[in-house]
This record gives structure tokens, sequence and C-alpha cells, in this order.
């Protein structure tokens, strides 16, 4: 370990002040003003640590109050903030101004309906999520105490526990894009969560779901979903095993 | 337009508190529930470090101690019985959410594994416990998954985007309340039997904040403009771990697990104020030891203004195993590598201890005498039942809001199985839409953004973790300041969807409300207790305050204070020293 004295000193070093300038595109709708998109542009100053979402702040605050969006938390953890930021999925919240500036491009995610700037309809998100049935499916003979589960059986589906429903994944996918049908990377993400639960007795009713046409097989591995997931799950590895899964249970 | 709904109980809110009771309500009345967020947005999710329970896994353990403990760790302003019955019913509240899938991490032999945390000690105070049990540094992620998992199952009914912005009253019963939706501006009516608000707290009137940008004491705000109390608002929680600048919660865990507090010199601070547990002291104890640090000119960073979180000593696998949420928000908003590098922290606000007063049934209850308002109930964050007294323990929130979730649905259902459907006057929604048509209207004034962020200025220079009588006094023309300029005060956005500028701007009104009653409670409150400490007046002072506080707003604005005893129990409040 290094030298205490030296990690204070290099502490103390670490300064954050001092402003950058950012040129923030925004692709705008808005039912009641025209049926068409537009893009707006704004200049700012930020601070070089200062989140987007603080810069979308700055300008909802400042500049030009009509603007929506959607966020809560602020740090990665409520999903709220999904935008196509720079023609990729992120959440604002988890993107700093130093990474984007001096330009930046922020458009409503893709594949669901824009109902006004970077607010989009996510009901078709959430009933996809909703046909895999997730929750977990017991038979009913749970103890007094809590069930016995190995640390080697939590593992199993840790990653895929993560999932905070925010739908970068699933609105980065093409086929998403182009087959309403699909349910998309999410759903099968969070039926994962409870195939490999071996607390779960429904497995094959989920593995079943997803085999009909709406399911995994949609899936051509273009690792969008994997790449866009602000929680590092290894999405498309997740949907690969539901697949194994599926062709080796034989449905 | 106003659409009219009619239920048997509406739950307002849907994190932990509101869906547990969603759970408990909707499989046996006509349940509701309306939430300005989707669910799973909720602030419960970002709860990271465990949930405690004295299951004994992994070192003895009792609900006795883990009472003693809340009541100790709450400064004695905690209701003991309360407190009591928490502890206890915890440990079937774990088994639920386990049997309901929650993931919690496990031990060997494939139990719930269980850490230690901030003030939970082993037979009153001997030494740290391990008794939180926790899924990585997730748990209230996976609480809030868990829960809401447990809705979608039932089918339970949400109304998503919707606002709550006033409660009906009728004759001293509550009959519903009036909600705004986002998407479609439109008001609308839910005529109910009960009421149950859950909608967690109003850390946003700080400029440093655990808490989300939409916790802004919409709950406590309402119900306080309907002439009812909010309880011991004076006592706000500080959590020493966040993120510098930010705000953003570095979890208790980290320390749980190991790490340690170091001031501008290097210097392992805390065996100087906590010399048994160090740096698993309480909550206030730390940030008070932290502010004393740095204005002795012993803190850390460029501008001396913060102290260091040291993980480097722990082993790589607990880094990134069982803290790897933590260890990512230090690496992607401060871009420290904590394995190597000093994190630099400073308190944030974080909890609030006080609320709208409820009974261990979540019935909202009124003045010294305790008398319950028909059909109006509260659960969470945004209730006082009070097992937090004047500072709460981590993970007793997490707690709080599964057991009086539970306990609150239930009573709510029965409640409302067995009362009639209250009357209403026509056009309840009367008062809300000409609140929100004077934003609309006004077509020049202050914007309200301006009004929040100076409001948050003020607030963590006056009333942070250390107060006295002038710096609320202060604080106290601010506000009258504040809002006079909020009453005249417009919104850019004049539109009908999605018109987040208006719900933000109510949301400014909401925090003034709950700031209000803070600092009377606050300038009131002449002793230092738990989270809330006077400059001036530093001692306990238990002859005169053992009690609780209750500001309640009056006809024409001004707040009126009134005081109820602390249910005492076996614990007799003693020095705290840890």
């Amino acid at each position: 370990m290094a030298d205490l004295g030296d990690v204070l000193e290099a502490g103390d070093r670490r300064d954050d002040t001092g402003k950058v300038a950012l040129s923030l595109r925004i692709r705008r709708y808005n039912p009641e003003v025209s049926d068409e998109s537009w893009w707006d542009e704004f200049a700012l100053e930020m601070e070089p640590n200062d989140r987007l979402l603080d810069a979308l702040h700055e300008v909802k605050w400042h500049h030009d109050g009509t603007l929506a969006l959607r966020r809560s938390c602020a740090h990665g953890i409520c999903g709220s903030d999904a935008m196509l930021i720079n023609g990729r999925n992120a959440l604002a919240c988890k993107i700093l101004v130093k990474d984007v500036a001096p330009r930046c491009t922020v458009e409503p995610i893709r594949g669901l309906a824009v109902l006004k700037d970077l607010i989009v309809d996510m009901e078709p998100f959430f009933a996809g999520y909703r046909s895999v049935l997730p929750f977990l499916v017991d038979d009913g003979s749970a103890p007094d105490r809590e069930r016995v589960q190995s640390p080697e059986e939590r593992h199993r589906f840790d990653d895929t526990t993560k999932c905070i429903l925010c739908a970068a994944c699933t609105t980065s996918c093409p086929i998403f894009w182009s087959d309403d049908e699909y349910v998309g990377p999410a759903a099968i993400v969070n039926a994962h969560r409870f195939i490999y639960d071996s607390r779960d007795e429904a497995a094959r009713e989920r593995l079943k779901i997803l085999s009909e046409k709406t399911g995994v097989f949609r899936c051509r591995t273009t690792f969008n979903c994997t790449q866009a997931c602000p929680r590092g799950i290894q999405v498309t590895q997740a949907i690969q095993e539901v697949k194994r899964s599926i062709l080796f249970e034989r449905f | 337009m106003t659409t009219t709904h009619t239920y048997d109980a509406v739950i307002v809110g849907a994190g932990g508190a509101g869906l547990r009771a969603a759970i408990e309500a909707s499989d046996r009345v006509k349940t509701a529930v309306i939430s300005k967020l989707y669910p799973t947005r909720s602030h419960t999710g970002t709860a990271q470090g465990g949930v405690c329970a004295a299951l004994g896994n992994v070192e003895e353990d009792s609900a006795e101690w883990h009472a003693f403990d809340t009541v100790k760790g709450g400064d004695y302003l905690v209701d003991q019985p309360a407190a009591q019955l928490m502890c206890e019913e915890a440990i079937d509240a774990i088994y639920e959410l386990e049997h309901w899938g929650l993931p919690f991490n496990r031990t060997p032999d494939g139990r719930i594994d269980q850490r230690r945390f901030g003030g939970h000690t082993r037979n009153h105070g001997e030494a740290p416990v391990k008794r939180a049990c926790y899924a990585a540094d997730r748990t209230g992620h996976m609480i809030l998954q868990t829960l809401y998992q447990q809705c979608v199952k039932r089918n339970v009914r949400f109304f998503n985007e919707f606002y709550v912005l006033d409660l009906l009253m009728q004759e001293g019963r509550c009959a519903g309340v009036v909600a705004y939706e986002l998407a479609a501006s439109e008001l609308h009516v839910f005529h109910a039997k009960s009421v149950l608000f859950a909608t967690g707290g109003f850390g946003r009137m700080f400029k440093v904040s655990s808490n989300a940008h939409t916790l802004t004491g919409d709950g406590p705000a309402v119900v306080f403009r309907r002439g009812l109390p909010l309880e011991d608002m004076e006592f706000f929680q500080f959590h020493p771990t966040g993120v510098y600048k930010m705000g953003i919660l570095l979890s208790e865990a980290v320390r749980g697990e190991g790490g340690i507090l170091l001031n501008g010199e290097g210097e392992r601070f805390m065996e100087r104020y906590a010399p048994t547990v160090k740096d698993l002291a309480p909550r206030d104890l730390v940030c008070r030891a932290i502010y004393q640090e740095i204005k002795e000119g012993r803190g850390a960073g460029p501008h001396k203004d913060a102290v260091w979180l040291d993980v480097r000593h722990l082993p790589r696998d607990v880094i990134e195993e069982k803290l790897p949420d933590v260890t990512e928000f230090a690496r992607v908003y401060l871009s420290v590598e904590p394995t190597t590098d000093l994190v630099p922290i400073q308190p944030t606000a974080h909890y609030a201890m006080g609320g709208i007063p409820t009974d261990v049934d979540g019935r909202v209850v009124v003045g010294p005498e305790e008398k319950p308002v028909p059909g109006l109930y509260a659960a969470g964050e945004c209730a006082c039942v009070s097992v937090h007294g004047a500072n709460r323990l981590g993970t007793n929130s997490l707690l709080d809001i599964v057991v009086f979730g539970r306990r609150g649905g239930k009573h709510m259902a029965e409640y409302s199985a067995g009362a009639d459907v209250p009357a209403l006057d026509a056009a309840p929604e009367g008062d809300t839409a000409a609140m929100l048509e004077g934003f609309l209207t006004r077509t020049a004034g202050e914007n309200t953004a301006d009004v929040r962020t100076e409001l948050q200025d003020a607030m963590f220079d006056l009333a942070f973790v250390v107060r006295s009588e002038e710096s609320l006094t202060k604080m106290r023309e601010i506000l009258a300041g504040l809002r006079e300029r909020f009453e005249r005060a417009t919104v850019q956005d004049k539109g009908k969807v999605f018109n987040t500028d208006l719900m933000e701007a109510v949301e400014v009104g909401f925090l003034l409300d709950c700031a209000d009653a803070l600092v009377e409670a606050a300038l009131a409150r002449d002793e230092s207790r738990g989270g809330h400490h006077r400059e001036d007046h530093p001692l306990r002072d238990d002859e005169h305050w053992l009690k609780h506080s209750l500001a309640y707003r009056g006809d024409d604005g001004s707040i009126r204070l009134q005081f109820k005893d602390v249910k005492l129990g076996p614990y007799v409040p003693m020095e705290r020293k840890y």
C-alpha cells in the first residue's frame, strides 16, 4: 500500500474548480406545438464533474422551463433518465460533463412513442416485463424461517438482480425497434433472475413464454443491450443462457 | 375536466412503505396506489447497506438488544413500546421478504448473512453485532423490486405519474385526495374511505442531500396545510459519508466492512470521539465529529472542507463483491479509485425522523392526547411513529417501511371494510385548481427554481449539522421572504402535456412548508439531542425536553407548537457514549 503521506498529498491536490463550455443539442417534441420534432441548442458553462443531468437541469431551470424529462435519484439507481446521448443509450445522471464536452447531443430513447421531449411511453416496456411472471413462484412450502440457499445458488442469478428497469437495453435493440411484439432484453433479464433462482418453481412456464415468437429467439446477438446497460449486466449472456435452457429443455 | 374515482383504500406513494401497505390492503379491499413516479423509481431503491433484524444467524443476538440500540441511538426520544414492537416484528418481516424472493446474501450454510452497522451492538453496547441482513450494497433496490413484484403478482391498481396535491377532509374524517395527472394536466378526485400517505422524505430542502430530486415532502405538506400536525420536524438526519459536494450516499456498510475515516492530517479521528465503536458510532455523532475536525482546521482536500473515507486496506473481494455500488460511485462521480486513493466525503442531508404523527397501526393522530383521524394513515419516512426518535439508526428505515407499511395497510383495510363512504362536497378539487391556475396565469414573476436554490443554500448554511438561535432566527426571516416571492412565482410552461415545470413549482411550495415547520420546532427546542444540535445549548435537557414537538399551521399562516410526552419503557435515559 502506498505511503499515507503521499496519498493524503495526492488527495489535497485534486482540485475540481473551473468551468467548461458545453454546447447541448436536444431533440425536442411537443404535440401542443408541432407534429414534428425539432432541435434546440443551448450554450452552457458547467463544472467538469457535473452530471449531464445537471446540464439538462440548467437548461430547464434557467433557459427553457418547457423542457420535459424524467429523473429522480440522480445517481444511477432509479432508472428514470435513460436517454440517447451522443448516439448511445445511457443514464444522464451517470455521464459527466467532462466526458462529453464541448458538444453533446441528447435524444429520447428509441422504439417507444415520444410523448414530449425526452419523455417516452413506458407502458409497452412494462407490459413486456409483466408478461414473463416477474415474481417468485413457490410451492407454498416455505419454512417458518428463511429457506436455505447456498452462496453458489445465490450467485447463479446475481447479475440479473441488478436490473433497474431503465429500458436502456431494450431501446438499444434493433429488433425491438422494428418489431413491437418482441418482449425485449429487459423482460428476459427479469425472467432470467427467477429462472435460475433455486427457490423458484416456475422456470418451465417462463421458458415456455420466452420460447414463443415474441421471445428470446428474436434476439440476433448484437450486444447493444450489454453495452447500454448502466448497471453492467451481461444482458446478451443472460439471453443466451435462456436460449440454451429452452433448447436443452426441448419446449 | 375532473375525473372522480371511488376506492376503499388509496395509498399515496409507491416506495417500500406504500407497496407493502398495498400488498396488505389490496388482498382485502378495493385499493389504488397513486405515485408521482413509476413505482420502481422510488427512493427506497437507493438504500444500500441492509435491514436489521435479530435473526442471530451469524452471532448471538436478540430483539431486545435491537430495541435498546434503537432507543439509545434515538437519544431517548424514541417511543419505546413502538421500538420494541418494530424490533420484535423485524424477524418475521425479514423471513416474509425472503419468502417473496428477496435475494439476500447467504452464509456458507445457506442462511441469510448478516453484517455490522453503526449503533447496532450486542448486550446493550458491549461491542458491534452482526445484525444487518443485506443483498450486496443494494438492499433497498432488492426490497423495492421484491415488493413491486408482489404487487404485479396481485394485479394492484397503480396510477403512475399522478401527483397528490390535496387531502379531502369531511367533518374530521378523511374523504380522499385530489391528484394531478402529469401526462394530461387533468385533476382527479379519489373519493376514498381511507388514505395512507407514504411519500417519503424532504431532504431536497438542503443543498447537499442524498435524496432524490423528487423528495419534496408532498405528503407532510398536504397534511400540514389541512391543519393537521407534523411531529419532531426539527430532527433531520445528516449522514456522515456523502460524496463531496454531490451528497450521493456512500453506505455506512463501508465502515461496517472495515472502512475508516481520516482527517486532513491522516488521523483516524473517530478514536477520539467514540473510543469503543469508533467509526461505527451513530450518524449524528460522526457528523458532529467531522464538523469539529473541519472547524478546527483539520479538514481534508483542496478547500479543507471534507474528510477522507479510507478503504484501501480492505481485501479486494470485499470492495468488489460486498460494496460494488459504493465503489462505482467513487469511480464515476469523483474519478477516484478507492482501492488506492482516499475518497472525499462530507455530511449529507439524509433522512427525516419527523413527519406525520401516527400510532403503531399507521393511524394519523392529533395532539398530545393522540386522537386518531378516522380514515387517515401514514407510513415510512413521511410518518413519525416515533421509532427513530432524535436520530435513526442505520438500516432501521428499511425495517420501518416493511413493519409499519404492513400494519398501516392492514388497519386501513379493516377500517375500510367496516366504514361507509364519506360524504364529499361538490367540486372538491377547487382549491387545487386555483393554486395551479395562479402559476399558469401569472406571466411575470419569480422563477421557482431560484427560490428552491436559495432555500437549499440557506438551509445548508443555517439549519444543518449545527444550529443556533441566531442561525435559525435568520433562517426564519429568509423563509418569510422566500414565501412572499414564491407566492408571486410563475412557470414558463403553460401547456397541458407533461408539464413538469408546473409540478416542480408545486414541489417548491411543499418544501417551504416542511422547512417552516422544521425551523420553528428547531428554534423552540433549546437543547441538543440526536440530529438536532444547538451550538448555544449543546447539552441534552431531559428535564424539559423529553417530549415530541407538534407543529400546526394556523389559518393565518402562523405556526403553533404543542408538545407531547415521550412514551418511555424499560430504558432509562442515560448519557450516550459509544
